[in-house]
């Protein structure tokens, strides 16, 4: 891994994207002409706010007194313990208002939104933590909010649909193609085409067209940079690797993004294995997937081979999407970061382990995380450290965790 | 001069308005897209539009949605319909026909590929939906390289300075989205629509198509009074959804929701020749 952190301390990670949305060959801007003009409109209220004092300030002020930044370090000392190697140290994004890193991104596009004079924005929604985080914001910002999310989905998350009801989000549920998180942003996209004019799409993830992936690894990258100083004061030295579960990839992105250019920290994006890569249902574009078009960005699929987009499976609902961000497409291609998958049974291992030995309940998305990390901190020494992105809590899985070892709560 | 090319300037000549139906290749079923082709043509198809099915077409409403999903129950990749245009290319060599669908199934084929075989199966044009000018450096060389005709859209929302920039890349004819939304709605602003072509117009002399909303002979009517050429996509399909069962049927309720379009574009413009 040595060689290859080498080979990539060269690159000038703060160029990427290019002024078109291009990392490498991924990226872009792949929509139908009616949404040019409205990404052009954001690209550039965006590149105007983006180094405004004033509009940097009121969303600090926002992260600090309304989600509750800075979120914690927490050396999982026990855990640590029992896997006998590298000291494990958890962000806590799990401790953001709304439980999930999602509200970083969704309170900084609601802001932006505002600035732009848009009354209402619309979302699309996996798990449901993006379009709570979204819900949220809205009722804070007084904007009006309509979620999309897969019929299968809102079966498996009833919990979060109530929660953006109550909210006063509009959720409309998604029949068609997979019912779950990919035909979501179709219908989000469809649903901004026709009302451009008064409403913002908040893309809950470091993919879509170009400048989304930017703007959101933007706003997400607070937790690398706050985890960063915290290694520092806490242990006196940078981490030696970094552990991110990677659905679209937004909560690893803002994990590793702050650290690129560090290149003693090896970092590790952990996709859905489902029921194992082998047997084909899993949602690991990065790991078993080749390069395509499809929502706005050229990135890593899974894909027929005539292109159609094929269902992806995982037990969370997160991570249930055939692509990834364009970002992480180019990090895998000049090996920066590497790319790994768990098995569902493995991440529900996992999130039993974590909740036992440190009272810490991991969504299922980040049990992944969790997972990888049990595997790679044994082998590590145990003055090293490894910093994994709790990126959300698990109380919303509880009835999925439940049903599958049949128990009725 | 290809068969676009030909075919707007000898209706532009006899001063009628052309008409241009979209369907679904594969939709009911693969084997009924070449009959319904060669009926398209015969009810008063100028150019036939033929939709590559994708799995997630993001700027289509319900309507062609269900007609990809039809299609796709069997499968139907862009080779198959490279073949449905070769066949019907066997009965008919005159009608354009442009493909219309989006990037990832030609991606995957392979630039080169794929405009090496739609040249060969007698497609003329493509209009890729999902891919703006701004990425066409991998596909329009292709397709130029073999004289077919990369169509690009303009929407309600691309200003002048853009307009000028798409039209200065365009080839055979300029296809106009006339309304925001996804295809199938139905808000035309007959209008709003006037102006925009206008603009268009005053950026390039290529006819202009426009689609989005038309889903009968009056919407047609008014929009063949403003553009060279009425797109006609969910009015059709939605009547082959209809009828997937029954093929006479379908066949019967697309040609005369055709012909009831030609009539009344026909009377709103009649041909001086």
């Amino acid at each position: 891994m040595s060689d290859n952190t080498a080979q990539s301390a060269e690159v000038d990670y703060a160029r990427f994207p290019d002024v078109r949305g291009h990392f490498g060959r991924y990226g872009g801007q792949f929509v139908p002409e009616l949404l040019m003009a409205p990404l052009r409109e954001l690209a550039d209220a965006y590149a105007e706010l983006k180094d405004d004092p004033g509009f940097q300030a009121e969303l600090d002020r926002d992260l600090r007194h309304y989600v509750g930044r800075p979120s914690p370090l927490y050396w999982a000392e026990r855990w640590s313990r029992r896997l006998g190697g590298a000291q494990v140290y958890l962000k806590r994004e799990d401790l953001n208002h709304t439980g999930a890193h999602k509200i970083n991104n969704t309170m900084g596009q609601a802001l932006l939104a505002r600035h732009m004079g848009k009354t209402r924005v619309v979302a699309e929604t996996g798990a449901g933590q993006h379009g709570v985080a979204s819900a949220t914001v809205a009722a804070r910002l007084g904007l009006k909010c309509t979620v999309y999310m897969g019929s299968e989905d809102v079966r498996r998350q009833s919990v979060n649909v109530y929660r953006m009801r109550l909210l006063g989000a509009e959720v409309v549920p998604v029949d068609s193609g997979s019912k779950t998180l990919k035909d979501a942003l179709n219908e989000a996209f469809r649903d901004w085409a026709a009302n451009v004019d008064d409403t913002f799409y908040i893309i809950g993830t470091v993919a879509g067209p170009h400048p989304y992936p930017r703007l959101v690894r933007d706003f997400q990258s607070v937790i690398g940079r706050e985890a960063r100083e915290q290694i520092l004061e806490q242990t006196g030295r940078l981490p030696d690797a970094l552990v991110a579960c990677v659905g679209g990839g937004s909560n690893a992105i803002g994990l590793f993004h702050p650290f690129l250019t560090d290149t003693g920290v090896a970092m590790y994006g952990v996709e859905a294995g489902g029921e194992g890569i082998e047997s084909g249902r899993h949602a690991a574009p990065l790991t078993a997937g080749r390069p395509g078009v499809l929502h706005g960005n050229r990135t890593y699929l899974m894909e027929s081979d005539s292109g159609q987009i094929i269902g992806t499976h995982s037990v969370s609902a997160g991570l249930d999407y055939p692509g990834v961000g364009p970002e992480h497409a180019w990090l895998k291609d000049i090996d920066r970061v590497h790319y790994t998958s768990v098995t569902d049974d493995e991440a529900l291992a996992a999130f039993h382990e974590l909740t036992r030995c440190e009272g810490i309940m991991p969504a299922l998305e980040t049990a992944h995380a969790v997972a990888y990390t049990a595997r790679l901190a044994p082998r590590m020494p145990a003055d090293q450290s490894i910093i994994i992105n709790l990126s959300g809590r698990g109380d919303k899985d509880i009835n999925t965790v439940a049903a599958l070892e049949g128990i009725e709560v | 001069m290809n068969r676009i090319d030909q075919r707007f300037r000898a209706r532009r000549e006899s001063g009628r308005k052309l008409l241009i139906p979209y369907i679904v290749a594969g939709d009911p079923s693969p084997g009924e897209t070449v009959a319904l082709m060669h009926e398209l043509a015969a009810a008063g198809a100028d150019v036939i539009e033929l939709g590559v099915p994708f799995s997630d077409p993001m700027a289509d409403g319900p309507v062609i949605q269900q007609a990809c999903e039809r299609a796709l129950v069997h499968d139907v990749t862009l080779r198959d319909v490279f073949g449905m245009v070769a066949e019907f290319r066997k009965g008919d060599d005159e009608t354009p026909v442009v493909l219309m669908g989006y990037l990832n199934p030609i991606e995957i084929l392979g630039y080169e590929t794929a405009a090496e075989l739609a040249a060969e199966a007698g497609v003329d044009g493509l209009l890729t939906v999902d891919l703006p000018p701004e990425e066409g450096e991998l596909l329009v060389p292709e397709l130029e390289k073999r004289g077919l005709d990369a169509i690009w859209l303009i929407a309600p929302t691309t200003r002048a300075e853009r307009i000028r920039q798409i039209c200065d890349l365009a080839h055979g004819f300029v296809y106009y989205v006339s309304l925001k939304g996804v295809t199938g709605a139905s808000t035309l602003d007959v209008d709003d629509v006037a102006a925009h072509v206008e603009a268009i117009r005053a950026a390039t002399e290529l006819p202009v198509g426009v689609g989005f909303g038309i889903s009968d002979g009056e919407s047609a009517a008014r929009v063949s009074e403003v553009a060279d050429a009425v797109v006609v996509g969910s009015a059709i399909v939605r009547r082959i959804g209809e009828n997937a069962g029954d093929a006479a049927a379908m066949r019967q309720a697309v040609t005369e929701l055709l012909r009831s379009m030609r009539r009344a574009i026909d009377a709103a413009a009649p041909a001086t020749a």
